[in-house]
């Protein structure tokens, strides 16, 4: 059984008490211990089950690379699911529920599949659940589906915040072992700007855990003189619990703090996210132990033999009384010493090798250990809990020689190192034979801005495990115990054990899945990692995959190097998807841009319209009115008295310069140079396609200055859109622009009394003689510096005022008192839609969706025919585009009345060789005209201006039609009388 | 009898019986999915790229028009570029008619692959949502559920109210962007990606067709304006007609064959999250935001974000735009926030000058080419495989693949699916 | 994540400040020009896998447009330079085919 050893455990205090619930039970765990081992002081060795079978599984590792103890973290709205255990610090209170099981962790109704399991092999899904074709959908899938996932999916929003912050230094170190220390203390001493991370809270790695010498000195002291040290110097920045998650392009870090993990709901930001742009990075992410592939080597007891000595060191846990030794190489000595040392028996060292020497296996001989070399494990035995092992020839076919009994094995398949963060960005690996691992290829590093390397690569992560050559840096693979590649345990073992051998233990592939894959033909690692799934799960095959690919390359008879690795991907761990989005959440989402009034529309009732990143008034309800009701009183109230809408988010450019007139020239399909001082325009712009793109009124102030009105989610893209331009192309022309929408708060004052209430306003003649249509001036408006321009996109007599931002919110509510006795009412963008729809205007991104011309548009009187170049004239001179059949854009009128539904097509007889109905052209915009009392709608139908008086037919999704008769677009006040009164 | 049927006989059938058949003898009878073959000498037609298109295209080259003597060529693993790191969406919901016939061909064709191929790639047709978030979205969704109605593709607005029915863990009152409604087609799906690309190279080899894996073609050797072969690592491939389907490189291909495409590379960034119980059941695209969201069938909800705008041949991406991926689906999914993401990757994609995929004739007669399906290749690899096969053998588009021609562009003539997004005012 | 040199305000810009703004040095053909002309304007693209020059403009900062000459293989970027330039720097060329001698060239 695992217990708590009275004595022993750097990292705990004893004197502390921690309770904290495991499916229910109340169990208890010092400060300093991790979940998983206070569930091994407790007993706690059963800690879930596997994804397919249901196979009772322990903890394997002690650090990230964890496959099985997962758990479902916290209570109510905390609740994380997939939770490693073995990172997660213990605190006071905390709940966890192991996973994957039903109805309990004990006695799980899935493991039935276990029992089945040779009828589920690797990729068996694939070879049937295909009849009935329906039984996919209906039967299958719905009970696969089930029993996929690992923890319940959250139900409530995350009540935690993140946050993050940037980084800058000359170098980043990943890793606070012996050596990131090393590297820190070197780089922090020649003045560099440093940040070392660490992922875990401590200093020190593995040295401190296996008590190594760092020149002359334990390396416990070794690592607390390197922290003082570091702590002094300035420009060092060190943080623990900090894991670099990615290494992207140019340098640029992302490191994962936990800042709060451990005391949930104590007001500080659960994570941190670090965006780190660094100069250099040295990872000294350290190496993770491989298991070794023998029948049973998932049974709970079974673990790897350096997460065991954590366990015994770090915390004063053994994982059992009598551990066997399983090994391939020197390191899991210290295991054995270590438990021999805690007064733990150890009936005997299982090494595959066939001679052992070197200093550790002589310490362990000197304490009487039993060794056998040659000799592998066969089985393991027991259920829910290891209780002995089979001893074999690791050179037969598993043939049993003694059977050894035993409540804990230690396995070691040698060590990887963590080359994730060396090769996310392109940094290459080769296969070291001395060590049976891939290391990074110093020759094929990932580069930087500048091409030069990125990223250098320290200690037990560029497989330099000795402590000199650390320190020194001057090691190379060589001086490392060697370790030979033994990938299955025994070497022939026949397929009943093969089919027991675990690779990847979260999703259960075993060694006989990567034979079959690689008999079937999935010859590519990345085929056989698809296949069965191996190293798909949530520890991203840290575990698995070497061994995985060793076992894939034997069956193929290849070589390791051939077969070639899987990719590399950030994150190094999985990060919570609440610290990679920060703060910005609900209302922090995106910026939000307000107009001078938005606090007025707030107060008055408004229902918003994101318009960009604006809000603007869709309709002002009152008293339980519906939408629809609201617009339809808004219009008839703006038609018979006097409208106000708030039009500070069209867009405002001014263009100036000696060559403003022939830069907007090309800019526009008009001729905006030769438009008078005072005066306005109605003007167009294409694309380089010859497709309308935005339209606005151009105003010219004075001989070299013109603004430009934009719609209101175009500004931003025109004001690019011409510095492009400009920049890009008439780079001598002298103009200069700039984009002063926000400058200005602008208001429409619409309606039959809009001059009754800027008279009464006074200040400046608004009279029909001094400001025309069309023509703008400057002026005062009840003691407000203005500018009035004479514009109207409803067809009523109206002024667009435009005001100095600051007074706009002043000045639209000055208007709203004195308008009151007017009828002053304010409206919103679905009222300005009807009106310009009853008057037949166009809309950007109604009549337009990017494919349309303005000669569809029947806009050809605002295309120049004198000039000899534009923006889009060579685009528009296209066959396509000059196309006499193309759709042109007319009124609609229904025959009932009715509204013909929006996006509707105008349909014709017959199918087209695909089978799709004929069409003849869609509906543009189509509203019921308060105004009119009837459905109005545009559209663009093929010879449309050509059938004037000609019914058509548009479709109804229901599979119905509605006719329609071809008219005029313009339904209201034909003769612009309103508007030039 | 036509050679796809002898083909599928000689083909040993997958089935829960063969399973319990091999269960008895530890799984030891299983045969190759695929042959690994040396090349001949000549082929009636050489593919290049063995993705879920290219695959696609010799699959019904023998199924549709007898031809067999072919070869698939692949400079890595068959199934290895965008087929194998999508989101594995299916859906046929377009607007615009050439689209509308291509995708609905494809998606109709995922209905019945699992029973054609013998091979399940579990097609799921759970049902696709796209989301309306502003209202220049929602006249965009209505008008294509119109066209759908025309094109025979089933499709159906709906309110929010039906939107949360579909999937209860959908915020639809965000304070930013409320959902308004949404565009439905309850038979777009997913389907396992890695298996389109396994069930057509298995069923490929079966017909005798020859997938020549690990093999990079170097130049393209043609004379009086026809191609006679490839010049690969593996030597001299001759052939009398070639087909070109290589997604992010047809660019470079196309520079060895000594014309241009209209296309640039970029990359496609996508996302998964750890493994956890259903809770979605069926695909969203949230355009606004640009986000898009499923659960697979392990539990990993996957998650596609947009594309970097410069061009990029590194299969990663930028990280903010994973940052705001993200944080839109936070936005509309706020669950999500407390799970983790477990891998990122990207692809290369290529983009044309419409976002619309090009099938057709180049200026050499007997090559062809498939390229340009941007971000939505998966969902069309069968139709397109259809079409490009149809090309290959008539040496003339059908009328699947017509308005996909190269000449589009010189005439102004685009299919431009952006339109329904609308522009704002 | 790009860094990019602005050459105009000499800030190290992150890629977050700069908008990308696809290949340069393209010749506008308008008015007069053939359809293949145009064709080529608007859609022939060099999109090449190595050395490739392309416009980005530091949208978020000094709102220059600027031209860069950037390897989209690997991502390495031999410089920028002012985007009133008909074609790349002579001594940029010249870095170039150092640093990859089997570049064709800037053509």
């Amino acid at each position: 059984m695992s217990t708590r050893l009275a004595k022993g455990g750097r990292l705990i205090d004893r004197s502390t008490r921690a309770e904290f619930m495991f499916n229910g039970k109340r169990l208890s765990g010092h400060q300093g211990d991790t979940l998983a081992s206070a569930l091994l002081a407790n007993d706690q060795m059963l800690v879930g089950r596997s994804f397919k079978y249901h196979r009772p599984r322990g903890i394997m590792a002690a650090g990230p690379e964890e496959p099985n103890a997962l758990v479902n973290l916290g209570h109510g709205d905390r609740v994380e699911p997939n939770q490693r255990s073995t990172t997660t610090e213990l605190f006071p209170g905390l709940v966890a529920q192991s996973q994957n099981h039903w109805p309990s962790l004990e006695f799980d109704v899935g493991v039935v599949n276990s029992y089945v399991s040779r009828f589920l092999p690797a990729g068996f899904y694939y070879k049937t659940f295909m009849q009935p074709r329906a039984a996919w959908k209906h039967l299958f899938e719905p009970v696969i589906r089930q029993s996929a996932g690992l923890g319940p999916a959250p139900k409530s929003p995350d009540p935690d915040r993140y946050e993050y912050v940037y980084g800058f230094c000359d170098v980043l170190i990943i890793g606070g072992g012996i050596a990131g220390l090393q590297a820190a203390l070197t780089a922090g001493q020649a003045g560099k700007r440093v940040m070392l991370i660490e992922q875990t809270p401590h200093w020190g790695g593995r040295a401190v855990v296996d008590g190594d010498v760092v020149e002359d000195e334990p390396a416990e002291d070794w690592v607390k003189s390197a922290i003082d040290a570091l702590a002094t110097m300035k420009n060092v920045t060190l943080r623990t619990r900090c894991m670099g998650a990615g290494v992207y392009d140019h340098g640029y870090v992302l490191a994962n703090e936990r800042v709060a993990d451990h005391s949930p709901g104590d007001g500080r930001p659960k994570q941190r996210l670090w965006r780190i742009r660094a100069g250099h990075i040295i990872t000294a992410t350290g190496a993770i132990e491989r298991p070794l592939s023998f029948a049973g080597n998932d049974i709970p007891g079974v673990m790897l033999a350096g997460a065991l000595r954590d366990y015994l060191v770090n915390y004063g846990v053994s994982l059992g009384d009598r551990t066997v030794i399983v090994t391939n190489n020197d390191d899991a000595y210290l295991t054995a010493i270590a438990l021999a040392e805690a007064g733990l028996a150890v009936p005997a060292i299982l090494d595959a090798r066939t001679e052992v020497t070197g200093d550790l296996p002589e310490r362990a001989r000197a304490l009487d250990i039993r060794i056998e070399a040659g000799r592998a494990v066969a089985r393991v035995k027991g259920g829910k809990r290891v209780t002995g092992v089979e001893v074999c020839l690791q050179a037969g076919e598993g043939a049993v020689l003694e059977e050894i009994v035993c409540d804990a094995v230690a396995m070691s398949g040698g060590w990887s190192p963590v080359v994730h963060l060396w090769s996310h960005c392109g940094g290459k690996l080769t296969w070291s034979d001395h060590i049976s691992a891939f290391i990074p290829d110093t020759t094929r590093p990932p580069i930087t801005h500048d091409g030069s390397p990125m990223v250098t690569v320290v200690g037990a992560a560029a497989g330099i495990y000795r402590t000199d050559d650390i320190i020194t840096s001057s090691g190379v693979v060589e001086n490392t115990s060697p370790v030979p590649p033994v990938w299955v345990m025994p070497q022939g073992a026949p397929v009943a054990l093969r089919s027991k051998m675990w690779l990847d233990y979260q999703n259960d592939v075993k060694v006989s899945d990567v034979q079959l894959a690689a008999r079937e033909g999935y010859e590519s690692v990345e085929h056989t990692k698809r296949y069965t799934t191996l190293g798909m799960a949530t520890d991203q095959g840290k575990l698995s995959n070497i061994n995985g690919l060793g076992v894939l390359s034997d069956a193929l008879g290849e070589d390791i190097p051939r077969v070639g690795t899987t990719t590399f991907r950030p994150p190094y761990t999985p990060v919570t998807i609440g610290a990679l989005t920060g703060e910005a959440r609900g209302e922090l989402f995106q910026p939000l841009r307000r107009t001078p009034m938005h606090d007025w529309h707030e107060a008055n009732g408004v229902y918003w319209e994101p318009v960009g990143h604006w809000r603007r008034p869709y309709c002002y309800p009152r008293n339980g009115e519906t939408h629809a009701q609201a617009v339809h009183r808004e219009v008839l109230n703006t038609r018979e008295k006097l409208g106000l809408l708030d039009a500070s988010t069209l867009g405002k450019i001014i263009v100036k310069g000696p060559d403003a007139g022939r830069f907007l020239d090309m800019m526009y399909t008009n001729m905006m140079s030769t438009l008078p001082v005072g005066k306005c325009r109605y003007g167009l712009m294409c694309d380089e396609q010859g497709f309308l793109s935005d339209d606005g009124v151009v105003a010219r102030i004075d001989e070299e200055t013109w603004l430009c009105h934009t719609t209101s989610g175009g500004a931003d893209r025109i004001h690019g859109w011409m510095e492009d331009w400009l920049q890009c192309e008439w780079w001598d022309w002298k103009v200069y622009t700039a984009n002063v929408t926000e400058q200005y708060a602008q208001v429409a004052v619409v309606g039959p009394n809009a001059r009754k209430l800027l008279e009464k306003l006074g200040g400046m003649d608004v009279s029909k003689e001094a400001l025309p249509f069309m023509q703008w001036a400057d002026g005062t408006l009840g003691g407000f510096a203005v500018r009035v321009y004479r514009i109207s996109f409803s067809g009523e007599l109206s002024y667009e005022i435009a005001i100095r931002a600051s007074h706009g919110a002043a000045f639209w509510e000055m208007l709203h008192k004195q308008g009151a006795e007017f009828g002053a009412m304010a409206y919103g963008t679905e009222c300005l839609h009807i009106m310009r729809a009853e008057k037949g205007f166009i809309m950007i991104g109604d009549e337009t969706d990017g494919t349309v011309t303005p000669l569809d548009l029947g806009l050809s009187w605002a295309i120049s025919k004198k000039k000899t170049d534009f923006l889009g004239k060579r685009g528009m001179e296209r066959s396509h585009l000059a196309d006499p059949d193309r759709w042109k854009l007319v009124g609609l009128e229904t025959l009932d009345g009715s509204v013909i539904p929006d996006g509707a097509y105008a349909v014709v007889d017959g199918v087209n060789a695909n089978g799709q109905r004929n069409v003849e052209g869609r509906v543009t915009s189509t509203y019921y005209s308060p105004t009119l009392k009837r459905g109005i709608a545009m559209g663009l139908i093929k010879h449309g201006p050509d059938r004037m008086g000609e019914v058509v037919t548009f479709n109804k999704v229901d599979g119905g039609t509605i006719a329609a008769k071809i008219v005029d677009a313009v339904f209201f006040d034909k003769a612009g009388e309103k508007g030039n009164a | 009898m036509k050679p796809a049927i002898e083909g599928a006989l000689r083909m040993k059938r997958y089935s829960v019986f063969a399973i319990a058949r091999e269960a008895l003898r530890h799984h030891s009878g299983w045969e190759k999915a695929w042959a690994s073959p040396v090349p001949k000498a000549s082929y009636d037609a050489i593919i290049i790229g063995a993705g879920g298109h290219g695959l696609a295209t010799a699959y019904y080259l023998g199924k549709n028009h007898g031809i067999t003597n072919v070869a698939v060529i692949e400079k890595g693993w068959l199934g290895g570029g965008n087929t194998g790191r999508n989101t594995t969406i299916i859906r046929s919901n377009y607007l615009q008619d050439p689209s509308a016939a291509i995708y609905e061909k494809a998606r109709s064709l995922y209905e019945t692959m699992s029973q054609d191929l013998n091979y399940n790639v579990m097609f799921s047709p759970r049902g696709l949502v796209m989301l309306a978030q502003t209202h220049s979205e929602v006249r965009g969704y209505l008008r294509t559920a119109h066209a759908n109605a025309l094109q025979g593709v089933e499709t159906q607005y709906i309110g929010p109210e039906k939107v949360k029915e579909l999937m209860p863990i959908i915020n639809i009152n965000g304070p930013r962007y409320p959902v308004l409604g949404g565009l439905w087609q309850k038979r777009g799906g997913t389907a396992r990606h890695d298996a389109v690309a396994w069930g057509y190279a298995r069923a490929c080899s079966a017909m005798g067709m020859d997938i020549i894996q690990q093999c990079e073609v170097t130049g393209v050797r043609s004379d009086a304006g026809r191609v006679v072969g490839v010049e690969t690592t593996k030597g001299f491939i001759g052939t009398k007609k070639l087909g070109m389907v290589v997604a992010g490189h047809s660019g470079q291909l196309a520079q060895m064959a000594g014309f241009r495409l209209p296309i640039e590379a970029v990359a496609l960034q996508a996302l998964v999250s750890e493994p956890i119980k259903p809770c979605m059941d069926v695909v969203v695209m949230a355009n606004t935001v640009h986000g898009y969201l499923s659960q697979s069938d392990k539990g990993e909800m996957v998650i596609g974000g947009g594309t970097d705008g410069f061009n990029n041949y590194t299969q990663r991406g930028s990280f903010h735009h994973i940052e705001e991926t993200l944080r839109a689906l936070v936005e509309t999914f706020p669950m999500i926030s407390r799970l983790k993401m477990l891998r990122q990757w990207g692809g290369i994609v290529d983009m044309t000058g419409d976002r619309s995929p090009i099938i057709s004739k180049t200026p050499l007669g007997n090559c062809f080419v498939n390229c340009g399906w941007g971000t939505g290749g998966f969902k069309a690899i069968p139709g397109s495989g259809w079409a490009m096969a149809e090309l290959m053998a008539k040496g003339e588009p059908g009328p699947l693949a017509e308005a996909f021609t190269m000449d589009r562009f010189k005439e102004g003539r685009f299919i431009d699916e952006s339109v329904a997004a609308g522009v704002a005012h | 994540m790009l860094t990019l040199q602005c050459p105009y305000c000499g800030v190290q810009a992150d890629e977050t400040e700069l908008a990308p703004g696809h290949e340069a040095h393209l010749k506008r053909f308008s008015v007069g020009s053939s359809d293949e002309e145009f064709e080529g304007y608007m859609f022939a693209r060099k999109n090449p896998k190595g050395v490739h020059f392309e416009r980005w403009r530091h949208a978020y900062g000094c709102g220059k447009w600027f031209l860069a000459a950037r390897d989209t293989n690997t991502l390495e970027v031999f410089g920028t330079y002012s985007a009133q330039s008909t074609e790349p720097p002579a001594d940029l060329v010249a870095k170039i085919k150092q640093k990859r001698p089997d570049w064709e060239g800037y053509k």
